[in-house]
């Protein structure tokens, strides 16, 4: 089958859908390849390097597979033969009209930004690997308009303090942004409604801020969601505060199908120092700031630079294009299990489901859901109301579970209760074994003779000692710890020599047999710790 | 001071001794001190009661039994201890504990000749006196139940790691009805055995949980034998627990309880590691379930020959090995280790990923690298490394299947679903050893040996080991 990759039409669009190293991957595969005459100009590839990679430089839109990067308009849509397979960030969420006009067409769309997000289909995921470059450059942008230096120095001149940046939303974008910023020298604070991404912000060299609240959040589909009021209000007192301290705001809040959440007002941007930078990440989807302009620069009259840039992957043409050529070679790998160049698409695969827009003139829009459960720890509290915060996608540490198969779908909600069973037994097991311990305790002490109440104190205070004693135990004397507690158990020994003294035959005999193994145990227990321990050596 | 409070005091000492013991072997630094400590008590222990004995005017004829007796299970002891091959010592551990059981069974009929047989004797008129003699009937009960169910236990697991019989779980129809029946019987007769000591209640108490210690274990399968083996660990501790408290014996409770409560912590560190319920395990016969039959397509899997390996070791910049129960088989750690070396003269960073449940014993491959000098610091656990494999060059995965599986991590409807894995995946290249393409103990095929950056080496470990050695000695000193 052939694979076309045409020119966006829209001059602001620099990427485009494949590169000559993907082109070279897509031929392995067994596609031939039609490329638009510049279609990879903008981004710094030229007719010439495809054409050595494989590729022919000719009309896409007659191909079998058509390759974009944004919706195709009208003109072009109308182009497309029966039977073709259009493939690209189409927006199917947020289009509605979009996801009419195809359905009314006897094509295929698969919809690149609709990847359910489960760790199988990472390699897939554009919005990751988008939101990645988008948050490397939003920083690029904010340094770029920002008047001083992001690290901190000490020079002859004088002391220069490093720049403080709030990034709202610790989400892929989020975190690449805290990531750049890091490392430019800035001292780098974000926010983010889902306490889990707390160690993945200081990994990165960040400092997680808490919003404290009652509202924990747990999303199935492994995106952020609407918050609570009480959430919105602490968000916001925290937002106030920061925005007087910091020099840079960059916010990457996203919620899927929704307006973006309105997180920093005009006042807060008001009582930002002149000469402060904000980065909103989600002008495109409404903006997180109040004041922002999708795709321009805006200077308030308190000299604060609004940048509301809707490309910010974009302004990494190559490195975008790359990436995003990449995604749609391992899509075509996933859909093409012959390697023999042609396409085949298994709706039992959820992952193939789930992008699937329209088949074949079909409506297949929305897809059924896929779950993701992302966090097994904390129950989900039901978030009502208006919105807060979110991030532009999960981690991919926090996105394990649902995976393929025949069973997928029912494996994967059983896997789901499963977790939630195990942390409830987690929950309950120590106040309970305590408690029945303690309670089991208090019965067999206060019925038994005086005699025996010595005894139980004795072994029970042993008990503890033993749990605490091997506690900290290295994972690597665990054999060695084994055979010593095997050879101290051997001092049962003890029992059978005070046993000895009787007279009657059968019980020396007995005796003597119980000696003899407990000596085995005793003797070959220690001797043979020795010799392991003997083997440890540091390097 | 008589001899009778010396021996207390005696006792005393001992305990706290045992209790340095186990703190010592928390950390490299003071394991050798623990285990002389360990000893320090147990001879302490051993010349008080010897003392006690001989100050309870025993006979000459038994004094030498007793003599003979420690003399000769002595020489045994010492002599396995020091004839064991590391590969061996699970088997030789399982061994151990089934005496321990043996000789609390022992114990506790010796209780019962001493006292219920003879309920007009002195004894049991002493006891009947002081209201214990009920008391002592259950103590013989139960020591003689933990024991019983301690020794076939391990007798069980001994022969299953020694590979004497199949490894594969028994699955009797209505098998967890079978263990609650046996527990229901254990009950009833000791409350029957408390009110009337009769000897045939003794004897049939024994045979059930004979029987009920060679089900347990029985239906558990050979994979996850590193919690059988701790938790049978823990089962002798009681049993010696049970034992000082039939003789009223301060010392054996304490050194019981403390046996008994760290290897009951320890089972659970491993149920942790392998995300199985601590109860499911106890009560026997945990990863039964079987898996599903797999007609999934997983794709093609690559093969590498051991010059090749060669050759992405002399270039790697860090390297991690995953050993597994596989390595132990064919024997391969001192080629491993030999390996580590040659790789570290170059300079490259090797290190060790050792899964919690790898082997066939809690700790088991440390000790088997251990045993080929590697040293302990570049030895690290799960935890430790999991992180680092992100930026590995080169993961060996020796003789491991199950615990670098990423099915058990990305599909819920896996028998292991659920367990923590080392992630060797993230790292750029991936070599497993194996024998062939079969399955791992839980029966569950692999999908890492068929991912992109993974290549198979197949043929014995210790071989290929070795083919690598000779291939990377002749590569160019790079560095």
């Amino acid at each position: 089958m052939i694979i076309g990759v045409p020119r966006d039409p829209d001059p602001g669009e620099r990427r485009v859908a494949a590169t000559p190293t993907t082109v070279t991957q897509l031929v392995k595969l067994g596609y031939q390849v039609v490329v638009e005459p510049g279609a990879g100009a903008a981004a710094s590839f030229s007719d010439e390097a495809y054409a050595n990679a494989g590729a022919t430089v000719g009309d896409p839109l007659a191909a079998d597979i058509v390759f974009v990067i944004n919706p195709p308009p009208v003109a072009q849509r109308d182009r497309l033969a029966k039977g073709t397979t259009l493939v690209g960030m189409l927006g199917p969420r947020l289009d509605p009209e979009l996801v009419e006009d195809l359905s009314r067409r006897p094509i295929t769309a698969l919809s690149m930004d609709a990847v359910p997000r489960i760790s199988r289909a990472q390699s897939l995921d554009v919005l990751s690997s988008m939101a990645n470059i988008a948050g490397y450059r939003a920083v690029i942008e904010a340094a770029h308009a920002f008047g001083r230096f992001f690290t901190g120095q000490i020079t002859a001149a004088g002391k220069v303090p490093p720049a403080k940046v709030l990034v709202a939303g610790a989400g892929v974008a989020g975190l690449a942004a805290i990531g750049t910023a890091g490392s430019l020298g800035a001292v780098v604070r974000a926010t983010d409604p889902r306490p889990e991404v707390a160690d993945q912000v200081r990994s990165l060299g960040g400092e997680y801020l808490s919003i404290a609240s009652a509202d924990v959040e747990v999303s199935s589909t492994g995106y952020a969601k609407e918050m609570s009021e009480d959430y919105n209000e602490r968000a916001a007192r925290l937002y106030a505060g920061q925005a007087t301290e910091v020099d840079i705001i960059i916010t990457t809040a996203l919620i899927p199908g929704k307006p973006a959440p309105r997180l920093i007002t005009a006042e807060m941007v008001a009582t930002m120092r002149p000469g402060s930078v904000i980065v909103d990440m989600a002008a495109a989807n409404g903006g997180n700031v109040e004041g922002a302009v999708p795709g321009e620069v805006v200077v308030t009259a308190g000299g604060v630079t609004i940048i509301g840039y809707t490309d910010m992957a974009g302004r990494l043409p190559a490195q975008a294009s790359q990436l995003y050529g990449t995604n749609l070679v391992n899509l075509m790998k996933l859909m093409t299990p012959a390697k023999d160049g042609q396409l085949v698409l298994d709706f039992e695969d959820v992952v193939q489901r789930g992008i699937t827009v329209v088949r074949e003139g079909e409506l297949t829009w929305p897809p059924p859901p896929v779950a993701v459960s992302a966090a097994p720890s904390a129950p989900a509290a039901p978030g009502s109301a208006s919105g807060v915060l979110s991030a532009a996608g999960p981690d991919h540490h926090v996105t394990k579970n649902g995976e393929k198969s025949g069973k997928g779908k029912t494996a994967g909600a059983g896997a789901g209760v499963r977790n939630g069973n195990a942390a409830g037994r987690r929950r309950i097991t120590p106040l309970t074994a305590v408690g029945a311990g303690a309670a089991t305790l208090f019965l067999l002490t206060a019925f038994s003779p005086a005699a025996l109440r010595g005894h139980l104190t004795v072994f029970a205070l042993a008990i503890v000692i033993g749990y605490y004693v091997i506690g900290k135990v290295h994972h690597a004397l665990h054999t060695p710890l084994m055979s010593v507690t095997n050879a101290i158990s051997g001092i049962i020994v003890v029992g059978a020599v005070l046993q000895l003294g009787g007279e009657q035959n059968l019980i020396t005999v007995l005796s003597c047999v119980a000696i003899l193994l407990a000596s085995i145990n005793v003797f070959g227990g220690f001797a043979v710790t020795r010799r392991m321990l003997a083997m440890f050596s540091r390097s | 001071m008589t001899i009778g409070t010396a021996a207390q005091a005696a006792y005393i000492v001992a305990a706290l001794l045992f209790i340095l013991a186990l703190a010592g072997l928390s950390r490299h630094e003071t394991a050798r001190s623990g285990n002389t400590f360990g000893i320090a008590g147990m001879a302490l222990a051993l010349l008080a009661t010897v003392g006690l004995a001989i100050d309870g005017s025993i006979s000459g004829i038994n004094l030498a039994l007793l003599l003979a007796a420690t003399v000769v299970g002595a020489a045994i002891g010492l002599h396995r201890a020091a004839k064991v091959e590391m590969t061996g010592m699970p088997e030789l551990i399982a061994l151990l504990h089934s005496f321990v059981g043996l000789a609390a069974v022992l114990v506790g009929w010796n209780g019962y000749l001493h006292v219920e047989a003879h309920p007009d004797g002195g004894e049991a008129r002493d006891l009947h006196f002081e209201g214990m003699l009920g008391i002592h009937s259950a103590e013989v009960f139960i020591g003689v139940f933990i024991g019983a169910v301690t020794f076939t236990g391990s007798i069980v697991a001994y022969l299953k790691l020694s590979a004497k019989i199949k490894s594969r779980p028994l699955t009797l129809p209505g098998k967890n009805l079978l263990n609650v029946g046996a527990l229901a019987a254990f009950v009833l007769l000791t409350v029957g055995f408390v009110m009337r000591p009769e000897l045939w209640m003794l004897i049939l108490v024994t045979a059930i949980a004979l029987a009920l210690g060679w089900h347990l274990v029985a239906s558990i399968g050979g994979g996850d034998m590193p919690v059988v083996v701790s938790m049978l660990n823990s089962y002798s501790g009681w049993a010696a627990a049970a034992a000082g408290f039939l003789l009223e014996n301060d010392l054996l409770i304490v050194t019981g309880a403390l046996v008994g409560s760290s290897g009951a912590y320890l089972s659970y560190i491993m149920c942790k590691a392998m995300n199985r319920s601590f109860l499911s395990v106890i009560a026997g016969g945990f990863g039964i379930e079987a898996g599903p039959a797999d007609d999934r397509e997983y794709g093609e899997h690559r093969e590498i020959d051991a010059e090749g390996v060669a050759e992405l070791l002399g270039d790697a910049g860090t390297v991690i090995i995953t050993p597994g129960y596989g390595m132990a088989v064919a024997q391969a750690q001192y080629g491993v280790a030999e390996l580590t070396r040659t790789l570290r003269d170059r300079g490259v960073n090797v290190r060790f990923g050792i899964h919690p449940v790898a082997g066939r014993l809690p700790g088991h491959m440390n000790v088997l690298l251990a045993e080929a000098r590697v040293p302990y610091d570049v030895v690290l656990e799960m935890d430790e490394i999991n992180d680092d494999f992100a930026g590995t060059s080169v993961v060996l995965v020796i003789g491991a299947n199950d615990t670098v599986n990423p099915a058990a991590l990305d599909d819920p409807s896996s028998p292991i679903a659920g367990m923590p894995v080392l992630t060797v995946w993230e790292a750029d290249h991936v070599i497993v050893f194996k024998r062939s393409m079969a399955s791992g103990y839980a029966g569950v095929q692999n999908p890492l040996f068929f991912k992109e950056n993974t290549t198979m080496l197949f043929g014995d470990a210790k071989d290929r080991v070795e083919d690598i050695l000779r291939a990377v000695a002749a590569l160019q000193p790079t560095r």
